[in-house]
C-alpha cells in the first residue's frame, strides 16, 4: 500500500469519526448552516480524493450522499430518515475503508446500488419538494422556514450540487492553505497553484489539493467541537505535526532509559559525599525530569478522543429504544495518556449504552415521575491529583436494590440476613460482581449490570477503580478513577526476607510501624492475625508467607516479631495489610515487562531496574488482593467492619460454617436445610390449600404449587396459616410443609451420622442438638417427577463415570443425587489424595468434578497433578466452588480446569458436563 | 585439538561451532551462533514462586536477564564452591542466562558426526539433548536451547 493512500485512509477514519459527531449535532438543529457546511465539506473531500486515488466504489457513495447533503443546503427540510441514510452511507464508507486497509489498498468489491439508489431517490423526492419549499405542507412549514432564511442569499438549482457551494466550500477550506502549505502535504496536487478560487472550472482538479488540508483541520477542531461550533469556519493556524505512534513509543522508551541511568549515577554520587559530579548531575536530573514531562505530554491526548463515537451510539440507541436522549460531555479537553485513553474506550463505551439501555426509562414513565421526557447522559472528566476522574451520569431511575437483593440471594453471593444489614449503597456493589449478570435474563431482574463485572475488571487491570452512586427515581453515576499515565510508576520498595520489592503506590493507603507496645499491635482471632486500626479490623498478611518464601510456623513467627511495617493497601473495595520486614524509599520505576517465562505469576505485574543496577520485582496489587481472598479466614470476614467487602464474604461462603435453616415437621426433633437453597419462606392461609388430583396445591404466583411433606402421611394445619419453605428451580416451585420455623443460624454443618432413611442426609449437632439434615433430592422430584430429569437426561450420560471430589460431606450428599438423577454414575471421594488413588489405581472416569477449597490439596492443586499425568491430560475436570471471582477462574484455567462452577448452580453443574461431554464426542466424531 | 582437526578433515560436509560448558562434570556444547556473551552472573534477584529452575533475575547492561540454574534443570546437586558462569542466549526476543558451572573452548565439530540420544539417557536429559559428539575421550552433549526453554513455559503460555 502506498503512503498516499495510508494517509488517505487514517485521515479519511479521522474526518468520518467527525462526520459522525457534526450529523447527530445537525439532526438536533437543522437549521445550523456552519455544521452542515462542516458536513458537506468533509463528505465532499473523501468523495474527491476516492476519485483521485480511482477507488469508484467509495466515490459513488460519497457523491450520492453529498448531492442529498446539497438539498439540505438548500433548505429542504431535514427528517430523521435522511439523516439516518446518510449515517449508514457513512457506516458503508467505513467498512469498505476497513476492507480497503486489510487488502493493502485494494477496493473490495461489492455493490452499493441499494444505499446509491436510496440516496438518490431521497434527493430527487427532496429536489421534487423543495422549488415548492414556500408552499410546503404546513406540517414541514416551520422548518422549511427557518431553513430557508439561512439560505436565502444562494439560488436555488434543483437536482445537481450547485459550483458555488463547492467553491464556498473551498473558500473556507482556502484560508489555511498558505499555513498548511509548509507542513509536508502528502496528495500531489494535479493543480500546482494553491486551490483556484475564481476559477469555476477545474473543480476536480483542485479538489485533491485541498483534501488534506480540511481534513487535518477537522482533525484539530475533533477534541474541541464546541469550539469550532462557533467559528465560522476552520481558521485555526496549523501548528501540529503528525508523528507515529512508535516513534513516540521509542522516545517514551529512551527517556524512561534515561531516568534509570540518571537513578543510577545519582545513586553513585550518594556515596561519594565531596563528588564534583554533584553539581552538573544535578542539572542533567533536571533536563531529564523535564524531558520526561515533555515526552509524557506528546503521549497525552485529550479524554475527548475517546468520547467521539459516543454521540452516534447514544444517537442510534435512542432512535432504537425510543427514547429522547441527551448526551451532555464536560471536560473533553482533559489530557491523558494514549495507552490508559485506549483502555477506557471500550468500558465507557459499555458503560454509556448501559445508562441509555437500562438507566434511563421510557418517556411516559419520566413524565409520571415528573422529569422532562429527554433523558440526560453526562459525561465528565476532570483532574484530581495524579489521577482522572470520570464520571458517567444518567438521570433515569437509578438502581433497583430490591432486584438486586433477591438476584444476589438467588446466586448465593449472601444470604437473606446479611443482605438485610447491608446498606443501600452495599448492595448496588453486587453489580459490579462476576458474572453477576451473565445468568439467565438477568437484564429483565436486575435492570442494569450487563458486564459491569468485565468493566470493572478492565478498569481494574490499568490500576483504576470504579465506584458508583445510585438514588432510586433520581438517577446513577459511576465514578471512574484512573492513573494519569503507565509507563512510570511511582512505588514503595520494602523488604521482606532479605529480598526487596516495588509496591505501586497508587494502592497504599498508608504505613504502619509495629510495635508490641504501642497502640498499633498485631492480635489474632484464631490463628489469623489482624490489626486494629481505627475502629477496623484489617486482615494481614506477610509478604514472604503470600510470596510463599516461607510457609507454615516460619510464617507466624514472621509476624510475631513485632518488628515489622504494615503496608494498608486498598485493591478495589478490598483493604488488607501486608506486612513487610523493612521499608526503605519510594522510587519512580519505569516498568518493564517481565520474561514470558515468569509472566503467569499473578503476584507480580512486571520488574525493573532500581538505582543501584540490581533488579527488582513490582508486586501486582490485584494479584495480593485475589491472594488475600483465598487467605481471608471467615473469623477475619465476620469482624470486618469494612462494609463493602464482598470477597470476604465470600470467602465465608467458602469455609466450612454454612446458613442452615432450622424447622420442625412431623416430629418435635429439629430439622434442616442449607437457607442457600431455600428460595423463599411463605406462610399461606390454610383455606388457601386446596386438593387436586390427590395431591395438596397452593396458588402461588400465578401457578400451582405442589405441597410436598415431609414424613409421608402428614396432614397440613386445620386451620390459620401454614408455614412453608419454598423451593424454586428454572420457574418451578414446590412448597415443603413444616409446622414450624425455628431459626436461621450459621455453623458447622458436619454429618456425624448418615442416614439410610429417604429424604434424610444423616443428623448433625446443630446449636448443640441433635439435628436431622434433609435431603432435598429426595423431594423435590415428589413434586414434579421429572425435577432432575427435565435436564435432558440421555442414555449416553448413563454409562458416564464421574468421580466427585469433596471434603464435605454435605456437598457430597447434595450434589451427588443431582448427578445421579442426571443420569451419571458418581463416584464419590473425600479428598483430593484419595481422589488420585483411586485414578492411579487404575479407577476409569469419563470425568472428574472437584471441589477447590480442601485440606492438604486443594483443588488447583488436584488438577495440576493430574494434567501433569499424561494419562489424564485429556481427562475433562470441572472445577465446584463456592468463590468465583474472575482470579479464580483464571487460577482455575491456568491450573487446567475445563470449566468452573458455582457450587450452588447445579443446572451450571449439568450443563458444564453436558458440554464437556459433548465437546468430546464432538472430537471423537 | 589435532586429533580434533583430523576429523573434521576427514569428514566433508559443514562443520559446526560449539561453546562449550561444563555442568556437574559433563561436556555440554552450545551452537556458537546462540550464544551472545559469557558473564558472571551478579546480584541475581530471586523471583519468589517461579519454577524451581529459575534462579531469578539479573541486569545485564541495562537488560533484564532471566537465569535459569542449569544445574537444577538437570537434576544435579547445586555447586558447592566457586562461582557459577552464565552463558547468555536469546530465546523468542527475550535473553536469558544459562548458570553453569565453567566454559570451556569452542570446538569445531561437523554435523554429520553428531549421533542420537542413547535410547536409555535419562528422560530429563533427553529433553534437552539434541544429540551426542563422541569427542577425543570425552562426550559432549549438544544443548537444544528451544527445548531446554520451551519446556519451562507453563502450559496455558505455550497454548497463547
Amino acid at each position: 500500500m502506498d503512503d498516499l493512500l495510508r494517509e488517505f485512509i487514517t485521515e479519511t477514519n479521522e474526518s468520518l469519526d467527525v462526520v459522525d459527531v457534526e450529523l447527530v449535532k445537525f439532526e438536533q438543529e437543522p437549521n445550523n448552516a456552519t455544521i452542515l457546511d462542516n458536513i458537506f465539506r468533509l463528505v465532499h473531500t473523501i468523495k474527491g480524493t476516492c476519485g483521485f486515488l480511482g477507488l469508484p466504489r467509495l466515490e459513488g457513495i460519497a457523491h450520492a450522499a453529498e448531492t442529498l447533503m446539497g438539498k439540505f443546503r438548500e433548505g429542504v427540510p431535514v427528517t430523521p430518515e435522511a439523516v439516518s441514510l446518510i449515517l449508514s452511507s457513512i457506516d458503508r464508507i467505513k467498512e469498505i475503508i476497513a476492507d480497503l486497509e486489510q487488502a493493502e489498498g485494494e477496493e473490495p468489491q461489492g455493490d452499493d446500488s441499494d444505499l446509491i439508489s436510496e440516496l438518490e431517490r431521497m434527493s430527487t423526492d427532496a429536489g421534487a419538494v423543495n422549488p415548492n419549499a414556500p408552499k410546503a405542507p404546513v406540517v414541514e412549514e416551520p422548518v422549511v422556514e427557518v431553513a430557508a432564511e439561512q439560505t436565502l442569499e444562494r439560488p436555488l438549482r434543483p437536482g445537481e450540487v450547485s459550483l458555488d457551494e463547492l467553491e464556498r466550500a473551498f473558500r473556507e477550506t482556502a484560508v489555511e492553505v498558505d499555513d498548511a502549505a509548509e507542513a509536508a502535504a502528502p496528495a500531489p496536487a494535479p493543480a500546482p497553484e494553491p486551490v483556484a478560487e475564481a476559477e469555476p472550472a477545474p473543480v476536480a482538479e483542485a479538489k485533491p489539493a485541498a483534501k488534506p488540508r480540511s481534513s487535518r483541520t477537522e482533525r484539530l477542531e475533533a477534541g474541541d467541537q464546541e469550539k469550532s461550533e462557533e467559528k465560522k469556519g476552520p481558521s485555526v493556524s496549523n501548528q501540529s505535526i503528525r508523528v507515529a505512534v512508535d516513534t513516540l513509543e521509542h522516545l517514551m522508551t529512551m527517556v524512561s532509559e534515561l531516568v534509570l541511568t540518571r537513578n543510577q549515577l545519582l545513586e553513585i554520587v550518594r556515596r561519594h559525599e565531596d563528588s564534583e559530579f554533584k553539581v552538573p548531575l544535578q542539572r542533567l536530573s533536571n533536563v531529564t525530569a523535564e524531558l520526561q514531562e515533555g515526552v509524557m505530554a506528546t503521549r497525552m491526548q485529550p479524554i475527548g478522543n475517546a468520547w467521539q463515537k459516543l454521540p452516534r451510539i447514544v444517537r442510534d440507541l435512542s432512535q432504537e429504544l425510543e427514547k429522547p436522549i441527551e448526551l451532555e460531555m464536560i471536560g473533553a479537553e482533559t489530557e491523558l495518556d494514549r495507552q490508559v485513553l485506549e483502555m477506557i474506550k471500550d468500558p465507557l463505551t459499555h458503560m454509556v449504552r448501559n445508562s441509555a439501555d437500562h438507566g434511563l426509562e421510557m418517556p411516559a414513565d419520566r413524565r409520571a415521575a415528573g422529569k422532562p421526557d429527554k433523558g440526560t447522559i453526562t459525561l465528565a472528566a476532570y483532574h484530581e491529583g495524579g489521577h482522572i476522574i470520570i464520571e458517567v451520569r444518567d438521570d433515569g431511575k437509578g438502581l433497583d436494590v430490591d432486584k438486586i437483593k433477591a438476584k444476589v440471594i438467588e446466586r448465593g453471593l449472601a444470604s437473606e440476613s446479611e443482605v438485610d444489614k447491608m446498606s443501600d449503597a452495599q448492595i448496588h456493589k453486587y453489580i459490579f460482581a462476576a458474572g453477576f449478570s451473565t445468568a439467565a435474563k438477568v437484564t429483565s431482574v436486575s435492570g442494569r449490570g450487563v458486564g459491569m463485572d468485565v468493566v470493572r475488571n478492565n478498569i481494574e487491570l490499568i490500576g483504576g477503580t470504579v465506584d458508583l452512586r445510585s438514588t432510586q427515581g433520581k438517577g446513577t453515576s459511576f465514578i471512574i478513577k484512573i492513573p494519569l499515565t503507565l509507563a512510570i510508576v511511582s512505588t514503595l520498595i520494602v523488604e521482606a526476607s532479605g529480598d526487596r520489592f516495588a509496591i505501586p503506590q497508587l494502592s497504599v493507603v498508608e504505613l504502619v510501624r509495629v510495635q508490641t507496645n504501642s497502640e498499633h499491635r498485631i492480635e489474632r482471632i484464631k490463628d489469623t492475625p489482624v490489626l486494629r486500626l481505627r475502629n477496623k479490623l484489617l486482615p494481614l498478611v506477610h509478604l514472604s508467607q503470600l510470596l510463599g518464601i516461607y510457609e507454615g510456623a516460619d510464617a507466624e513467627k514472621a509476624i510475631d516479631d513485632d518488628n515489622g511495617f504494615i503496608v494498608v493497601m486498598q485493591v478495589g473495595s478490598q483493604t488488607f495489610g501486608v506486612v513487610v520486614d523493612g521499608v526503605f524509599h519510594t522510587e519512580e520505576i519505569v516498568v518493564k515487562p517481565m520474561s514470558t517465562m515468569l509472566r503467569n505469576l499473578t503476584m507480580f505485574s512486571g520488574n525493573t531496574i532500581l538505582g543501584d543496577g540490581s533488579v527488582i520485582m513490582i508486586i501486582d496489587p490485584n494479584g495480593v488482593a485475589s491472594a488475600m481472598a483465598s487467605h481471608a479466614s471467615s473469623s477475619v470476614a465476620e469482624q470486618l467492619e469494612d462494609e463493602n467487602d464482598d470477597q470476604a464474604r465470600k470467602a465465608l461462603t467458602s469455609n466450612s460454617t454454612i446458613s442452615l435453616l432450622l424447622f420442625r415437621a412431623g416430629a418435635p426433633e429439629p430439622k434442616a436445610v442449607p437457607l442457600s437453597l431455600v428460595t423463599r419462606l411463605e406462610e399461606f392461609e390454610v383455606s388457601k390449600i386446596e386438593r387436586s388430583n390427590g395431591r395438596d396445591l397452593v396458588q402461588y404466583r400465578g401457578a400451582l404449587m405442589p405441597l410436598v411433606y415431609v414424613n409421608a402421611g402428614d396432614q397440613h394445619k386445620i386451620e390459620g396459616t401454614q408455614p412453608m419453605l419454598v423451593f424454586s428451580d428454572s420457574g418451578r416451585s414446590m412448597g415443603l410443609v413444616v409446622d414450624e420455623i425455628v431459626d436461621i443460624v450459621e455453623d458447622n454443618m458436619n454429618i456425624e451420622v448418615g442416614s439410610d432413611r429417604p429424604g434424610v442426609l444423616g443428623s448433625a449437632v446443630i446449636k448443640d442438638r441433635a439435628t436431622e439434615i434433609l435431603d432435598l433430592g429426595y423431594y423435590l422430584p415428589q413434586a414434579f417427577e421429572d425435577w432432575f430429569m427435565r435436564k435432558e437426561m440421555d442414555i449416553q450420560a448413563l454409562t458416564k463415570k464421574i468421580l466427585f471430589v469433596d471434603d464435605s460431606s454435605f456437598f457430597r450428599n447434595m450434589l451427588t443425587p443431582v448427578l445421579k438423577a442426571a443420569g451419571y454414575d458418581v463416584t464419590t471421594c473425600s479428598s483430593a489424595t484419595a481422589a488420585l488413588e483411586l485414578l492411579e489405581d487404575g479407577g476409569k472416569y469419563q470425568a472428574v468434578v472437584s471441589d477447590i477449597e480442601m485440606p492438604e490439596m486443594n483443588g488447583f492443586e488436584f488438577c495440576e497433578a493430574l494434567r501433569r499425568d499424561p494419562r489424564f491430560r485429556n481427562l475433562p475436570v470441572l472445577a465446584l466452588s463456592a468463590m468465583v471471582t474472575p482470579a479464580s477462574i483464571e487460577r482455575g484455567r491456568q491450573a487446567g480446569f475445563d470449566d468452573y462452577v458455582a457450587k450452588f448452580d447445579r443446572p451450571g453443574l449439568i450443563a458444564a458436563l453436558k458440554d464437556v461431554f459433548s465437546g468430546e464426542m464432538g472430537v471423537a466424531a | 585439538m589435532t586429533s580434533l582437526d583430523t576429523s573434521v578433515a576427514n569428514t566433508s560436509g559443514d562443520t559446526i561451532q560449539y561453546v562449550t560448558v561444563l555442568i556437574g562434570g559433563q561436556l555440554f556444547g552450545l551452537p556458537i551462533s546462540q550464544v551472545h556473551d559469557v558473564f558472571v552472573p551478579e546480584s541475581v534477584t530471586r523471583v519468589p514462586l517461579s519454577a524451581p529452575e529459575v534462579a531469578g533475575v539479573l541486569n545485564l547492561r541495562g537488560r533484564i536477564v532471566t537465569a535459569i540454574n542449569m544445574r537444577r534443570r538437570l537434576h544435579l546437586p547445586p555447586l558447592k564452591e566457586g562461582q557459577m558462569m552464565a552463558v547468555g542466549i536469546e530465546y523468542k526476543q527475550e535473553s536469558y542466562g544459562l548458570m553453569i558451572d565453567s566454559v570451556g573452548e569452542v570446538l569445531n565439530l561437523p554435523a554429520s558426526s553428531a549421533e542420537p540420544n542413547p535410547s536409555n539417557l535419562d528422560k530429563r536429559w533427553a529433553e534437552i539433548s539434541g544429540g551426542v559428539h563422541r569427542l577425543d575421550g570425552r562426550l559432549m552433549v549438544i544443548l537444544d536451547v528451544a527445548r531446554l526453554l520451551g519446556a519451562m513455559f507453563t502450559e496455558p503460555m505455550a497454548a497463547a
